[in-house]
């Protein structure tokens, strides 16, 4: 359905995570806390089940994105938990990045208010800062990290191909229910939840932004991918539902928007490029 | 949070309020001598109902068209000042009620019938309120008739002689302005006693009927640009009144709160039903627009001796006024109500939902070519 918000959210309408959709986890990971650095939680190539991110049209109409079986091309180090307003606010010093949208008087919130370009230009002043190759994860890593707390998009639903409208209603009952239970207080870093990985505040009030453009997947009734176009420029951001956002955006809330419920506050977590170990192979 | 060291005693007789309290006084003498020759009105004979008011934005079980005559129908809403939250950002205001919404409830009675309400000022109150009805005929329309102070109550009767949906509002003199952007304010319906009709005479119905109070909110922030709060509504008056005097709200929501018509409370339809939508706006001008759909039938000023106009997609309501739009839905979906002053909408919170059930119809709009690559 077309609407202001959609131009804002993306493809926010469709992108809407919440089902109990079994997310096998088996990837190994392991903490590490040495050095000086933050604190990061190692993620290995390993195959596990995933709703795909993107758009899905199965003969011209939306449908959910398929389950698949995904594995991360190389080993990556990711942020035990979201980059602090504390941490940001020294790139904002340094003159790298702009300023947050967000508050400001509380090092230990989570930084929000935070753009995908504003994101990236962080990534870029840690990594010189450093010396290491930090940037966005993608959608499969940060679904890899979130582990048992990454949140199904699947509406699971049978689509009606004479009526398109029979899947926005699904939509928004699905949207209605996930606001009902939304929590919206932005707590401390590492207070939010932790998971069976030792990865923190996945879900709460703060979408983190990824790597990955949003992509729209036109297939045929098999599902066999005929075409497939990225809009580089739009972003998913992950939270308690993916959502497309484009990349200047800062605040992704409006009062009463449309249709769709967009994410209530933006901000990210890195990762960090480490050696492929042998053995570890495959890509999403 | 900045909030003044003063207790609710201390308020009452601060400076902001002595004006209100002192027009109270006024007020009970006035009453008195006004009342006495209504009361020896002869309306014995007629038939009295009593209406269980329900709150927005359902409206109260009522004949379309009305069988028998006049009756005078009996309303009791009671005043209550309370804190209410305005979105999911912090945001709270010490709203003026009429029977606890913002809005408030919604009346319906037909032309020629007696309007008899009794208006209750708890004790528990801070203010004094009174209630102006556009639709009536007299004493600033009831309002230097029903001033009451916390504590006690008043009943107030009117006939309903012009049909249409009118704004009614507290005008305590002085502070006007005010309590009407607290959110003191709703809308009676004046039905023709033979129905709503067309231009060509055609009778106009509606399955179910939906009443979206729109509601412009001031709410002062600190030096550091968070909402203040109050302990109290008069402890917030002169900040409120600052911020309403830039003329530039911060909130302009349906129906007391952003999103209090989306979601789990979004409104519903089905394909084939025609739905009535009240819509009020106390204090500023409003476009409403069903985002699409139409407006069969419009009468945006509300005033049914004025024949309807058809066919619309963006109808006027200026302040001040209540207007009614009648549509038949066509389609299934979700469909955004909203005011199309679209910063209105979708920044400030003056867009409701309408979740229409039923099947598609191709004819009306197919998708040739679903969204892809060029």
């Amino acid at each position: 359905m077309p609407s202001i918000a959609t131009l804002l959210a993306g493809a926010g309408l469709s992108a809407l995570a919440f089902s109990l959709w079994p997310v096998t986890t088996t990837p190994v990971a392991m903490t590490q806390e040495s050095g000086p650095g933050p604190q990061v939680v190692r993620l290995d190539p390993a195959p596990f089940l995933h709703r795909l991110d993107g758009d899905w049209q199965r003969e011209g109409r939306p449908v959910d994105a398929p389950v698949e079986m995904v594995t991360i091309p190389a080993p990556v180090e990711i942020m035990a938990t979201p980059v602090s307003t504390g941490e940001y606010l020294l790139c904002v010093q340094a003159g790298a990045c702009a300023a947050p949208s967000g508050p400001v008087d509380l090092a230990e919130l989570p930084v929000t208010g935070v753009s995908w370009l504003d994101a990236r230009a962080y990534a870029a002043w840690f990594s010189t800062e450093t010396g290491e190759s930090w940037r966005l994860p993608s959608d499969a890593e940060w679904a890899q990290a979130a582990g048992s707390l990454f949140r199904d998009d699947g509406l699971g639903i049978e689509d009606d191909p004479t009526n398109p409208a029979t899947r926005w209603i699904a939509e928004y009952r699905q949207e209605s229910a996930l606001n009902r239970e939304r929590d919206r207080e932005i707590r401390p870093v590492g207070s939010l939840n932790v998971n069976e990985l030792g990865v923190h505040d996945i879900g709460g009030a703060v979408w983190e932004w990824t790597s990955t453009c949003l992509r729209r997947i036109e297939t045929d009734a098999s599902g066999a991918i005929l075409r497939e176009s990225d809009s580089c420029g739009i972003y998913i951001a992950e939270g308690l539902h993916r959502a497309a956002i484009i990349e200047f955006v800062r605040e992704p809330k409006s009062g009463g928007c449309s249709v769709g419920v967009p994410p209530d506050n933006l901000g990210f977590r890195l990762v960090r490029d480490l050696p492929e170990t042998p053995g570890g192979a495959g890509g999403a | 949070m900045t909030t003044l060291p003063v207790s609710r005693r201390t308020i009452l007789a601060g400076a902001a309020i002595a004006g209100a309290l002192t027009q109270v006084r006024q007020a009970a003498a006035e009453t008195k001598e006004v009342l006495t020759p209504a009361v020896a009105t002869e309306l014995t004979d007629l038939p009295r109902v009593k209406v269980k008011l329900v709150d927005p934005p359902f409206v109260h079980e009522h004949e379309q068209v009305a069988t028998g005559g006049p009756k005078i129908v009996e309303f009791e809403m009671e005043i209550i000042e309370k804190k209410i939250k305005l979105d999911d950002s912090g945001a709270e205001y010490w709203a003026s009620t009429f029977n606890g919404t913002v809005p408030g409830p919604l009346m319906v009675v037909h032309e020629g019938d007696y309007v008899e309400l009794t208006l209750i000022n708890p004790a528990s109150n801070e203010l004094m309120h009174n209630i102006d009805f556009h639709s009536s005929t007299g004493a600033l329309g009831g309002g230097g008739l029903t001033q009451v102070n916390p504590g006690e109550k008043t009943i107030l009767r009117w006939k309903a002689t012009k049909p249409g949906v009118f704004v009614y509002h507290c005008a305590p003199p002085g502070m006007v302005a005010w309590h009407v952007v607290s959110g003191m304010n709703g809308a009676i319906m004046v039905l023709p006693r033979d129905g709503l009709k067309g231009r060509e005479g055609e009778a106009v119905k509606y399955d179910k009927v939906y009443y979206i109070g729109e509601q412009d909110f001031y709410v002062p922030r600190d030096e550091a640009g968070n909402w203040k709060t109050y302990d109290s509504p008069g402890e917030s008056y002169e900040d409120v009144v600052a911020v309403m005097k830039t003329l530039t709200p911060t909130h302009v929501v349906f129906n007391g709160a952003v999103g209090a018509l989306t979601g789990d409370n979004a409104m519903t339809a089905k394909v084939g039903e025609t739905v009535a939508f009240v819509h009020s706006q106390a204090n500023r001008d409003t476009r409403p627009h069903l985002i699409g759909g139409h407006g069969n039938y419009v009468w945006a000023t509300g005033k049914f001796n004025n024949p309807p106009e058809v066919g619309l997609e963006t109808w006027f309501i200026p302040g001040g006024t209540a207007g009614l739009m009648v549509y038949t839905f066509e389609q299934p979906g979700i469909y955004a109500y909203v005011n199309h002053n679209l910063i209105e909408a979708f920044e400030l919170g003056a867009a409701g939902h309408v979740m229409v059930e039923g099947d598609w119809n191709d004819d009306l709009m197919t998708q040739v070519l679903a969204p892809s690559a060029i």
